[in-house]
């Protein structure tokens, strides 16, 4: 009989996936704490889990609807000006940190985007999975999610003239 | 340009990950928490539940850390986290024992993983057995209150799932030999000269 993994072990396994999803979609201020929400909830329904479930696809499932939550927290609370401040400047170090710049404008770009476009870019292109799993993972279509794709990758090459759209 | 994952730093995920590790002991939404001792005696795993140290394990020779915790996964609960902070007195309490500062221990024990009846008896009777002394099978099988059941006594000592602490390596075979030992013969001698006891 096939068991779960120790928790540890889940959690090493997938931190640097989770990390990076969460990076592209709430921006690094904010994904250190939905790092720390979306690991906590794994662990209260872990045992709960079938042993043969997608364990990758779960914990980026529960990492996406904690990037939601940290969205609707923004659109409800506009940043106070001081506030947007003090943010720019681990952004920034960050950018830097990431190579001048590479990519690190096309996720803002990405953020900026409709909710369920955002959802699919980020799950896609950062945390790699495939259109299926991110179909699950939002509660549509396999279709559905391969247009919210193509359609947030078409308003991304309007708004900058530089992006390629990755294979 | 495309549209490629955000880099993160080496070891970003590593610490954000330990943070998280600690906030799960903490809040007892993790229900096991480990962390590791290197002594003496070779590298131990420590885990503890919410009521006390749980186990003590030889690194080699239980297969490895992945092999421990994955049977304390399936015995106990899989929501197993490394949080060394939660073993803090278990692992000064060893390590005084092995610089021969300490001759009880005081930290709480949680015999989950121990068997039912006779067996959790027998663990229950070496723990009464003094710093620096020696008992053998028979007595100890007397005093979990089967004198014959000498043999069950030496299994269940075999079983023990918190050497050291419960001092198995305290039984030694009636006739004066040193019997078996959960972590190899070596590591019995070797924590019977801690105790100043000279074992062959």
């Amino acid at each position: 009989m096939r068991t779960l993994p120790p928790f540890q072990r889940f959690l090493d396994e997938h931190r640097e996936d989770v990390l990076r999803f969460l990076v592209a979609s709430v921006g690094r201020p904010d994904a250190d704490d939905a790092f720390q929400e979306t690991f906590l909830s794994a662990l209260r329904a872990y045992d709960r889990l079938a042993p043969d479930s997608n364990l990758r696809a779960w914990v980026l499932t529960i990492a996406h609807r904690k990037a939601l939550d940290v969205h609707r927290a923004r659109e409800r609370r506009p940043l106070p000006v001081a506030d947007l401040h003090e943010r720019a400047e681990p952004v920034a170090g960050a950018r830097a940190r990431d190579g001048g710049g590479t990519g690190g404008e096309h996720w803002e770009g990405v953020r900026a985007l409709p909710s369920r476009q955002r959802a699919v870019l980020t799950l896609r292109y950062a945390a790699g999975l495939t259109h299926a799993e991110i179909a699950a993972a939002l509660g549509c279509s396999t279709e559905a999610a391969r247009r919210a794709a193509s359609d947030g990758l078409k308003t991304l090459r309007e708004e900058t003239t530089d992006v390629v759209e990755p294979t | 340009m495309s549209l490629n994952p955000p880099e993160i730093a080496p070891g970003e995920a590593a610490a954000i990950a330990a943070r998280t590790a600690a906030r799960a002991a903490d809040e007892g939404i993790a229900e096991v928490s480990y962390a590791l001792l290197d002594a003496p005696v070779g590298r131990l795993v420590l885990a503890a539940t919410s009521r006390g140290l749980v186990r003590i394990a030889y690194e080699l020779e239980n297969g490895g850390l992945d092999a421990v915790l994955e049977r304390i996964a399936r015995r106990l609960s899989p929501r197993i986290v490394e949080a060394p902070a939660r073993l803090d007195g278990a692992r000064r309490e060893l390590q005084e024992y092995f610089d021969g500062e300490r001759r009880e221990f005081g930290v709480a024990l949680d015999f989950a993983l121990a068997g039912g009846g006779f067996a959790r008896r027998v663990l229950h009777a070496a723990i009464e057995i003094p710093f620096g002394a020696t008992s053998s099978y028979r007595e100890i099988a007397g005093a979990a209150g089967s004198p014959n059941a000498y043999r069950a006594a030496g299994n269940a000592l075999g079983a023990n799932p918190l050497p050291i602490v419960v001092p198995c390596h305290r039984v030694l075979a009636s006739g004066g030999g040193l019997g078996g030992y959960t972590g190899g013969l070596e590591r019995k001698r070797l924590l019977l000269g801690v105790e100043g006891r000279d074992a062959g």
